[in-house]
């Protein structure tokens, strides 16, 4: 079936299944490789993206309800919050294998959208669902604390 | 005794209790054998002639959809909702919030679209969320969780009336009897459900003992 998709701000035509995963048309048809895929069933959080602005596992999102949503990937992500998150990430050093991380790093993007000042407990609801294998989640807490900080300054 | 006298009596005695029951249903006493995946129609409750009693013995019987995982898994004890037939704690980690729609970050729609999505075997509902903390039913006896509905303080601010068009119309407490695969869906249909309550309303809306 045909579909139209806007993805990081590009208008897509595709011909897929309609019950094919948004994760699969943005890594195998449209190369944006930078999103994961961790567990396909909303388990990990390694594919997370926005749509409108708010989080998404492209996982689990089925392209035919898409419903001409705007989809950003960690590609194409910007604004205070990116900058602040992205910066914070480097400055903790907080990827070890690396493969969850723009994942995280979406879903930190998204806390901070709506709590300028999160608590730890803030911070670990809003992270629960992006799992780690190399267990970075003190540092992955410190950079959104950092970051947080410096959205405040 | 041989053993072959006592494999005859234990072969015997299912089939006896068989006849026994089949007889018993073409005479009509009692109420219908339901299955566990059915409810007994409304009317079928015609025959308790004390009023009180039919009431009590309908919200018993809708009581087998709301103390189901479809219906219970979302109006949890705690701020952690369940999930499958077998009602264990959500995974991943996620809580009611302010607005039982989930924590700033971890929204419900972060992972819940409108639809069940059978291939990553996520349901899916327009306003999938949790209800409020006023209508926790977990752990609830089904006595207590007839004050709960009736009760405006707890229910939304609701009457009977509107309680019973609540359950015929939400979209997400009628998603409970097409949950998708791998989980089991509320007993019999939404039809027969709001039939239940609307008989238990007009029997004088009774509660049974919490």
């Amino acid at each position: 079936m045909p579909h139209v998709i806007k993805v990081n701000g590009a208008t897509h035509s595709i011909d897929v299944d309609d019950d094919t995963p948004l994760l699969w048309v943005l890594r195998d048809l449209l190369g944006l490789n930078g999103t994961k895929f961790g567990c396909g069933v909303s388990q990990c959080g390694a594919c997370t993206v926005f749509m409108n602005g708010k989080p998404l596992r492209s996982c689990s999102m089925p392209v035919s309800a898409l419903s001409g949503g705007e989809i950003t990937t960690i590609e194409a992500v910007k604004g205070r919050e990116a900058s602040a998150v992205q910066n914070a990430w480097v400055a903790h050093d907080v990827p070890q294998c690396g493969y969850c991380q723009s994942g995280q790093v979406m879903s930190a993007i998204a806390l901070l959208k709506e709590l300028r000042n999160p608590t730890d407990r803030d911070i670990d609801l809003a992270m629960s669902g992006n799992i780690c294998r190399c267990g970075t989640y003190a540092r992955i807490r410190a950079a959104i604390h950092d970051a947080a900080r410096t959205l405040a300054g | 005794m041989r053993a072959r006298d006592v494999c005859l009596i234990f072969l015997t005695i299912p089939f006896v209790a068989g006849i026994v029951s089949m007889l018993s249903e073409a005479t009509g006493q009692g109420p219908p054998t339901m299955a566990a995946d059915e409810l007994r129609p409304a009317a079928s409750f015609a025959s308790i002639a004390d009023r009180r009693s039919r009431s009590i013995a309908l919200f018993e019987e809708a009581g087998k959809v709301l103390q189901h995982p479809r219906c219970v898994n979302c109006h949890p004890a705690t701020e952690r909702p369940k999930q499958g037939d077998s009602r264990r704690l959500h995974l991943p980690l996620v809580v009611r919030g302010v607005d039982g729609h989930g924590a700033p970050g971890m929204r419900c729609a972060t992972c819940h679209q409108a639809n069940n999505y059978d291939q990553a075997g996520i349901p899916g509902n327009a306003h999938w969320h949790l209800a409020p903390a006023s209508m926790a039913w977990e752990g609830r006896s089904l006595g207590e969780i007839c004050e709960q509905l009736k009760d405006p303080a707890r229910n939304g601010n609701r009457d009977i009336a509107m309680i019973i068009n609540h359950v015929k119309t939400d979209s997400l407490v009628i998603w409970a009897w097409s949950p998708g695969p791998n989980r089991t869906p509320a007993p019999g249909t939404n039809t027969q459900f709001g039939e239940l309550l609307r008989a238990w309303a007009e029997a004088g809306a009774e509660c049974p003992t919490p």
